[in-house]
């Protein structure tokens, strides 16, 4: 049956990585860094979620489908993020017009 | 007896069907006749590809569910950024972080529980595995019990019972409400995960999965670890927004 | 010795509401769907009355409200999404691609009961008083005014989703992972490949209006306010993901009318589809594209001019895979060998009532157009055409096309035509007056309006009993040809594809063996001979 079979090292590497990011994102909330919060927070949240899919789900060794099938998520997930913030964040540029 | 041609225009039925050229007779390898194997597949390996894949899709349907929340939030945010950070100062960063902590550890022994499952590890060791799991699942929702109550207490439940004593209230409720559906939603999600895991553990304990048939195991993890990243990005859009309101802010 | 098919494989009523068979799967939807098109069509009758005179005197227009909400929900939700794939793509796609069932046939049946529940859900609804919000449930009245049969329809709504959810998980798996040994992608029949691109829709739109009706009822039940614009909400919010949904909803609708319509053209022209891949590419950017316009139906709900450009200009581009379809499949008509059996009527009429529903929709999508026929009769015209003109008509010529394979009897060919051409002048005597009306004014969802329209409004409510009419008609003969009619052979049509070659109607597992593919499935000229192959 196929299936690839991770090593025990590769999760235990994985999670000492989630931890670790978990303290630093925790860590750096602490600390006023203006909007930048924002950057570091979302960008550890990703790399964290990365190593999820990548190796406790499997992605890394998965097909190529697979892989096009996860992504295929996310980036509707920008769709949506994108173009309705983009309504959103144009509305108050025309001084002066009834919007 | 079968009819002749529908109509004059047509010249019936074709004789010499073009497409197909021969015939597969499938069922004679090692595996044909597996007992797990539903017979609308070929073999072990088309049944497993087409569950995880079906899982797999499933998932996306799931990003785009709690993705609606997400978007909610991000709009709600961006319009109420100071309301947003005053009211989640007042969440419990701490359990936040151990709940975030709990639910990493379970993901790490359901990667082992389908590892042990993969590897023909006996029933005992797979059980232990997905016990683990449950477990930490269980302790990630005992927490939350802890916190909504804390919630109920406090008047924080958007509704007519919602007093807030900061500058920003309308903002806050929106907060709260959207605190309540996200982790809300979340949890029902793990009380299902739940569901799963006893289902698969009973069947682990039978002996049921092997090297040769782990599809329950493997499409259940990767639920497991889903429900697990959206957790991943609710805790520090929730908890950790407001970790330094009011110095200097 | 009569052959077992899956109609006698297994009697009684366990062995239907217990089956696993995708065949008879699609026959619990046919019945199901075609019980909830005649309910939704009880509401429009309503409707159509109360308009016959300018004066609201049939009606008070709080029932007027609910006729035409009931008919919007029970259309859209209970009839055009699932029609053409839970009937025919549950029935036709595995059989088309060389398979013995789908990838998870009990989810198939429980996505049919998924679909009863929910049906279950929103005829409480109805019983219990009705809604009055429009199909669109649009906040805050939804949530805060309304009546509380809201949350028995949003739920409603909501179980529904993941019926179709389910469907589409199923068609994406099933055609990724089962078809036949040689029969690679670019060998598929265009029906396959128009429900491959449904199913993505199905599968990526579905989820955030199941959790936007989840969110309404909540509102209601729990008195969270997430579009309460007394605490800060933005009820816009709630179109933006409503809409993100509805609008790759209609191509939920019509893409696969239009693999249907690219099978029957195939045939009763006897030629070989002119520009298959056009036609399968085309139907993925159709589904892609459709994602990416739906702010067009916010042009005057308080959306910024900017966003508003470019959802303009984006609905603008949509229409080309569209245009691309037509024009191919009139290049596969031209110069075929054509016969205008019932099936190729219909397929005819999508053919022009689609286009003027598409020509329609671009006039829509430009801004300063849609200011002015913005909630008027213009737009309920266009959307008609579409998914009446369109949609409905290629559901029923693909039933009459394919009832042969489905029941093994062959349907009253001299009525089916008479109810073709009904349906094909009652369509337009209702929904082209509706175009006039809309842009002299007349607004949508109103009980009643200014007399000088009422000339239109008659023509209109004319043409939908004869329309009606045109409905009953083939309920009566292809019910009666499930006894009574002749036999059919397993190609009455001389048709092309893998469906045409198992007999008719199909045993249980569809093939003795797994058939190999060493060409396209679709051949009417032999390779090199007169006809584009």
């Amino acid at each position: 049956m196929s299936g690839h079979i991770a090593s025990t090292r590769i999760y235990y590497w994985v999670f000492a990585a989630l931890i670790i990011g978990t303290v630093l994102t925790y860590l750096a909330a602490l600390v006023d860094f203006g909007a930048f919060n924002n950057v570091v927070m979302l960008a550890i949240a990703l790399v964290k979620a990365s190593l999820v899919i990548l190796f406790f789900m499997g992605v890394r060794w998965s097909s190529r489908l697979t892989w096009v099938v996860a992504a295929s998520g996310f980036v509707w997930l920008l769709i949506l993020f994108g173009i309705t913030m983009s309504d959103y964040l144009s509305r108050g540029w025309m001084v002066g017009s009834l919007r | 007896m079968p009819s002749q041609s529908h109509s004059e225009h047509f010249p019936g039925p074709i004789h010499n069907p073009p497409v197909i050229k021969g015939e597969v007779h499938k069922g004679h390898g090692p595996h044909a006749h597996h007992p797990k194997l539903q017979h609308h597949f070929d073999d072990m390996d088309q049944q497993l590809e087409a569950s995880t894949l079906g899982m797999w899709v499933f998932l996306v349907t799931e990003i785009m569910f709690f993705g609606g929340l997400f978007m909610a939030y991000l709009m709600y945010r961006w319009a109420n950024p100071t309301a947003f950070q005053e009211a989640s100062a007042h969440l419990d960063k701490f359990w936040g972080a151990v709940n975030t902590i709990v639910l990493i550890v379970s993901s790490l022994t359901m990667a082992m529980a389908v590892r042990s499952a993969q590897t023909s590890a006996k029933p005992k060791t797979q059980v232990m595995w997905l016990v683990a799991t449950m477990f930490f699942g269980t302790v990630f929702l005992g927490v939350k019990v802890v916190e909504y109550t804390d919630k109920f207490t406090h008047n924080l439940v958007p509704g007519p019972n919602f007093v807030w004593t900061g500058q920003y209230p309308a903002g806050a409720e929106i907060f709260y409400s959207l605190y309540f559906c996200m982790t809300g939603l979340h949890a029902l999600h793990m009380i299902i995960g739940l569901g799963m895991m006893t289902v698969i553990t009973v069947m682990a304990r039978r002996g049921t999965f092997d090297g040769s048939y782990y599809t329950p195991v493997e499409v259940s993890g990767l639920y497991w670890h889903f429900v697990d990243i959206v957790w991943i990005f609710l805790f520090p859009l929730l908890y950790l927004i407001g970790a330094h309101y009011g110095a200097g802010h | 010795m009569e052959t077992v098919s899956y109609l006698n494989d297994g009697h009684g009523i366990k062995s239907w509401l217990l089956t696993k068979d995708h065949k008879r799967i699609a026959l619990l939807y046919l019945v199901s769907i075609t019980a909830f098109f005649a309910i939704g069509g009880l509401f429009a009758m309503f409707v159509r009355l109360e308009l016959l005179t300018p004066a609201g005197d049939l009606l008070s227009s709080e029932t007027y409200n609910k006729m035409f909400t009931m008919h919007g929900v029970v259309m859209v939700f209970f009839f055009l999404i699932p029609s053409i794939p839970a009937v025919l793509g549950n029935f036709l796609i595995p059989i088309m691609i060389g398979a013995k069932d789908l990838a998870f046939p009990r989810i198939n049946l429980l996505s049919w009961y998924i679909y009863i529940l929910g049906g279950a859900f929103t005829m409480t609804s109805a019983l219990s008083g009705g809604v009055d919000t429009g199909w669109t449930f649009y906040t805050p009245y939804s949530t805060a005014a309304a009546n509380s049969h809201v949350i028995t329809a949003a739920l409603g709504v909501f179980i529904t989703g993941f019926s179709s959810i389910l469907t589409g998980l199923n068609f994406i798996v099933t055609i990724h992972r089962m078809r036949a040994p040689g029969l690679t992608w670019f060998r598929l029949p265009l029906f396959v490949w128009a429900h491959y691109a449904t199913s993505l829709i199905m599968i990526l739109g579905t989820p955030v209006v199941a959790i936007t009706v989840l969110l309404v009822a909540a509102e209601r039940v729990l008195h969270m306010g997430i579009f309460d614009p007394s605490l800060g909400g933005d009820p816009v919010l709630f179109q933006h993901l409503f809409w993100f949904y509805s609008h790759p909803a209609v191509y939920i609708m019509i893409l696969p009318a239009m693999g249907v319509v690219s099978e029957i053209v195939q045939a009763f022209s006897r030629k070989n589809i002119f520009g298959y891949s056009f036609i399968a590419f085309s139907s993925l950017a159709i589904a892609v594209i459709g994602f990416l316009v739906w702010g067009h139906h916010l042009f005057v709900a308080g959306q910024s001019v900017y966003a508003g450009l470019i959802f303009s200009f984006i609905s603008f581009l949509v229409a080309i895979p569209s245009a691309i379809k037509t024009f191919n499949w009139t290049a596969t008509i031209y110069k075929g060998s054509i016969s205008y059996e019932s099936p190729m009527l219909y397929a005819l009429g999508f053919i022009g009532l689609f286009t003027i529903g598409g020509l329609t929709g671009l006039f829509l999508s430009a801004m300063g157009l849609d200011i002015h026929v913005h909630d008027t009769y213009f737009v309920v015209a266009h959307f008609h055409y579409i998914m009446v003109g369109g949609a409905i008509m290629g559901y029923l010529g693909g039933l009459h096309y394919w009832w042969p394979k489905i029941t093994g009897r062959l349907y009253a060919e001299g009525w089916a035509k008479v109810a073709a051409v009904m349906v094909f002048v009652g369509f337009n005597l209702t929904f082209f007056p509706q175009f006039v009306a809309g842009y002299l004014g007349m607004p949508r969802r109103y009980h009643e309006y200014p007399p000088e329209l009422q000339v239109w409004n008659v023509m209109s409510s004319a043409g939908a009993s004869i329309l009606a009419a045109g409905y009953v008609l083939p309920l009566v003969y292809l019910t009666y040809s499930m006894f009574a009619g002749e036999k059919s052979a397993a190609d009455p049509w001389g048709a092309r594809g893998l469906e045409w070659e198992v007999p008719s109607p199909p045993p249980t597992s569809n093939f003795a063996a797994t058939p190999i593919i060493t060409e396209g499935t679709h051949q009417y000229a032999p390779s090199g001979e007169v006809g584009v192959a």
